[in-house]
Parts: structure tokens; sequence; C-alpha cells
């Protein structure tokens, strides 16, 4: 191209001009003035996620108010204003948050004791060749399967009551996390395996002290996929039968309000499931993610 | 660093008594490792003895078992035939007597900072006690320059300083022979020109012994004192050569030169060789 370009006169074949070798200090750079400038305001805002976030949760209030208020049908589609203080209410009475620590106790304890079978199953799995293969077959059977489709099953075994709800959340919490686990663990650079074990490093202590933490951002993809489904599961569950114990949890509080026919206690309701999983998902996986992960460059 | 090490280099620059000084022995090595579809002899009858001291580097052509051989004198991989002894001891799993540096920047664990990456073989291994272990750790980031960067995650890091601290935390536990297994390939040229003459310049101050895995002619000659040359499919010894004492300084020397000329024969005009030497 730059053949084409050449000017006329120019041929291919004219011998290199001698040309003078440069070699200086660098120029004065204090003209340019600042070297580093702050961004404008609204530069800085548009780039913060919280902020982008929160406008676009706004306008969607703003749309379901409208929207609400033009089809004027409350028994199907309350205000915002309804819900609000529909929830309001009951979060006042304590309603909401008597049903919410009912969900939370199940909830606690079939997330771990899915989590402690994962750690199990995986560490035998990734000591083994016999465990893997087991631990693969178990996965593939039983990760598709959806937990509510275990319920009567569960129900049979355990009876109405917490245990059926935590083993059905047991189930929903193992697969997926040992499946992420598992990848995790697979993905370990070589290198990284082959120094810990330069240390002498072996079995449970290998494992806890070289796959674990190399494996966390996939452990942790695991935890957060676990939780979600185990929050939809007991909601699930609950609306199922949430007669069976005494008090029932938030997903009973959901088909309460919708055998009363209050829907905006239904909105409410549903808000509340929304608003504990973006809780858990955005303050503890968070601050978990904040300081490990990120902090170890594992994760941008 | 350690008493046994500053006696040996206070006692002359060359301890030349015999058996006593052989710390590594491989004899009539072969090894092979599997792939998903083949078994593959990486090595064949390999024989070789590294003496204290040494700054033993194994050079040759991709594909010619050197970096396998470096992983059984780590442990890793058990011979098919032959012994591997380490102060006499037969090598049969890896341990800390034995520290590898890898040429992967991946070797750090990237959820401990650089002091904590020092500390934790010390604390994994039970080698030090816990007060010895601290006044080692810093004078092992001490010796590598990183003493500015002891409390940074490894990810903050330049290539150079990350392949620093694998050097630092492996000499940190004083290891019978430090394994190296192309520690420099990655770095950018500039780099690799500098830990070479840190790690001398550190091989210098601590005498200690080095099993150096290479592909570079120049690197072989530079950093070794003696290099063994393998030819390649499978392995086998060519050749053993005295390297002295030639530095970047004598690149333009004859010495050099004439050095230079005969590894590069000696690799890629390998006789008996039933085939061609691989790419390099």
């Amino acid at each position: 191209m730059s053949v084409i370009e050449a000017p006329p006169n120019m041929t291919l074949v004219s011998p290199r001009k001698a040309r003078p070798e440069i070699v200086q200090e660098p120029i004065d750079a204090s003209g340019i003035g600042e070297v580093q400038r702050q961004l404008g305001l609204w530069e800085r805002l548009s780039n913060n996620d919280a902020a982008r976030r929160v406008v676009i949760l706004i306008a969607f209030i703003i749309a379901w108010e409208l929207y609400a208020r033009w089809a004027d049908s409350p028994l199907l589609f309350p205000t915002f204003t309804e819900t609000a203080h529909a929830f309001w209410e009951d979060l006042r009475n304590g309603t909401l948050l008597d049903r919410t620590l009912t969900s939370l106790r199940p909830l606690a304890l079939g997330y771990m004791g899915g989590l402690a079978l994962a750690a199990i199953l995986t560490t035998i799995a990734v000591l083994s060749r016999i465990g893997a293969d087991v631990l693969s077959a178990f996965t593939a059977m039983f990760n598709p399967l959806p937990a509510i489709a275990i319920l009567p099953l569960s129900l049979m075994w355990f009876g109405l009551g917490t245990p059926s709800i935590v083993f059905v959340i047991v189930h929903s919490v193992l697969w997926a996390v040992a499946l992420n686990t598992l990848t995790g663990f697979r993905g370990v650079p070589e290198t990284l395996r082959l120094s810990g074990r330069n240390y002498g490093l072996r079995g449970i202590r290998y494992v806890g002290y070289v796959l674990v933490p190399a494996a966390f951002p996939a452990i942790l993809a695991g935890l957060k996929i676990g939780w979600a489904f185990a929050w939809r599961t007991l909601v699930a569950a609950e609306l199922v039968f949430g007669v069976s114990s005494r008090s029932g949890g938030l997903g009973w509080y959901v088909f309460e309000a919708r055998a009363e026919l209050d829907t905006p206690k239904v909105f409410a309701g549903l808000f509340s499931v929304i608003l504990i999983g973006l809780l858990v998902e955005s303050v503890i996986f968070r601050a978990i993610e904040y300081r490990t992960v990120q902090r170890w460059g594992m994760q941008n | 660093m350690g008493v046994a090490v500053e006696e040996h280099a206070g006692c002359g620059e060359r301890n030349v008594s015999a058996v006593a000084d052989e710390l590594v022995q491989v004899r009539d090595v072969t090894l092979q490792y599997k792939t998903p579809q083949h078994l593959v002899t990486a090595t064949y009858k390999v024989s070789c003895t590294v003496d204290r001291g040494d700054r033993y580097v194994i050079l040759g052509p991709s594909g010619c078992g050197k970096s396998t051989l470096l992983k059984a004198v780590g442990g890793f991989i058990r011979p098919v035939s032959g012994r591997i002894t380490v102060s006499g001891r037969e090598v049969v799993a890896p341990g800390p007597d034995r520290m590898m540096v890898f040429q992967e920047f991946e070797q750090l664990m990237p959820w401990k900072t650089v002091r904590e990456n020092i500390r934790f073989p010390m604390w994994a291994t039970g080698k030090f006690r816990r007060q010895d272990a601290e006044t080692r750790v810093e004078q092992a980031i001490a010796k590598v320059n990183l003493t500015r960067f002891a409390d940074v995650y490894p990810h903050m890091l330049s290539g150079g300083m990350k392949m620093r601290v694998a050097i630092a935390r492996a000499m940190a536990l004083e290891p019978d022979v430090l394994l190296m297994d192309e520690p420099f390939a990655a770095l950018d040229a500039l780099t690799r020109r500098q830990m070479q003459e840190e790690l001398l310049a550190l091989w210098e101050q601590l005498r200690f012994t080095m099993l150096f895995v290479t592909h570079s002619i120049e690197e072989a000659i530079v950093v070794g004192s003696r290099i063994l040359i393998l030819s390649p499919h499978p392995g086998r010894v060519r050749a053993e050569l005295d390297a002295g004492s030639l530095s970047y300084a004598d690149v333009d020397s004859p010495e050099f030169g004439t050095l230079s000329k005969r590894i590069h024969e000696l690799l890629f005009e390998t006789a008996g060789s039933p085939g061609k030497p691989a790419c390099q």
C-alpha cells in the first residue's frame, strides 16, 4: 500500500538516506496541565451499577402503578401503593417477619445439610476414581430431577412437617453444589496441584488447603445456585402443603392470602420472597465474593 | 542460609571429594507416562549424577523427556525401571526435600499473599518451628528483593516477581535440591536475563544444589555448571559436559562460542536416532 502511495519520484531501489540518530532528554511535560482529572458527576453516576439499577427499578415501579390504575381491577392486579401498604402493615404487625423466620429454619437446615453432604461426596470423588464415577452418575441422574417432584415421596417417608421439607431442600442443594465443586476441582491448574503435593499434602489436607481455595470461584457459584434452588424449593413446598405445621412460612402466607382473595397480600408475600433472595445474594454472597475471589484476583 | 551451607561455602571454592558429594543419583531410569490413547516412553535408561552444589542443567529439544525426568526426581512419577536416590534415599513420593519451581505462574496460591505463600509450605511440612519459620520467611523475601511486596496478592505482581516468589518459597524450605522446570521460559527476554543473573547471584551466596531444565542452549551455558544433553524420542543421554562458569559477559568469547556450537551439534546431529529430532 505504501508503495502505491509513494511519490512517483521515489524508486524502490533508491539507496537509503543516512539518517541521524536521535538521543535526547524527554521534553518538559509540565505544559499539559493536569495529568489526571476527575470525571464529571453525571459520567461517574452512569458508571455506577447501583445507580443505574435504582433508576431502572423506579421506572418499573412507575410503570406498574400507572398500568394498575389504568386497568383498575384491584382483585387481579393491585397497584404498587396498595401492595406496599399491605407489605408495610404485615411487616409492622410482625406477621411477615414471623412467616419468614418459620421459612428460614428448614431452609438453613436443608442448605447446611446439602452442603455437608456435597463436601463429603466431592472429597471422596476427588480422592478416588470410583468415587468420581459414582458422583458423576448420581449428579447426572438427580440434578435434572426437580426437587418438588420428590415431595410426595418425601411426605411418605418423613410425614408432614419439617423433616420432609428439609429432605427436599437437601436434594435440591446437594447435586447443584456437588456438580459445581467437582467441576471446580477438575479445573485446578496442574502446577498448583503438583506444588501442593510437593509439600507432602495428601488426602483431606490436600483437598482443604489446595483444591478448595483454588476452586473457590466455582464453589461459590455452586453455593449461589444451591441457595436459589433451596429457596425456590422451600416456597414451592410450602405452597403445596403449608397447612401441616402450626405456623406456615412465606409460601403458606401467599397461599392463605390467595384463599382470602387478598391480592395485595399475595403480591406482598411474593415481594418478600424476592427481597430475601436479593438480600442473601447481594449482601451475603457479595461480601464473600469481595473478600475472597475478588481480592485474590480470581474474578474481576 | 543454613549453617551447613555456609560451612560448605567457607571451606573453599571446589570441594572435589568423591562419593560423599553425590547428592542425586539417577541410574538407568526409564520413564513412561500414559495419555488417554498412548503409552509414551519419555526417557530410556538415563543415568546421571548431580553433586552437591552443582548447577546441573538438563538440556534437550521438546519431547526428550527432560521435564518428565525432573518430575521423576521430584517424586511425581515412578520410574518403570531404574532407581533415583537423593541423599542416599530412594525417591518414592513428592517431598519438601526436593522443592520444585515450575514455569507456570499459577504455581503460586492466588489466595495467599507473597508472605503467606512462602510461609505456607513451612507450616504444612512442619519442618521449622514457628519462630524460626517467621525469620526464614522474612529472610527469603529479602533475598529476592520483595520486601515491599510481602503483603500483596500474586495477581498484582509481574511475571518476574511471581517467579521470584516461587524461588524464594522453594529456597526458604532449604531443600536438598532445587528442581527448576524451565522456570524462566514464560518471561520476556529482558526479565529472563535479569532473573538468570539474580539466580546465579543467589547461588554464589548460598551454594545450593539445583537441577535446571531448559531448551535454550544459551541459558544452559549461562546458568549451568554441568550440562546433560538428552536426545529426543525417547530421551537418552547424549552427552554430559562441563559448562564451567561462563556468563553473559562471555557471550562473545571463543569458549562460549565453541561450547555453544558443540552443544548445537550434539543436539541436532544425533547419530543413531531412530527418528528425526523433533521441532524445537
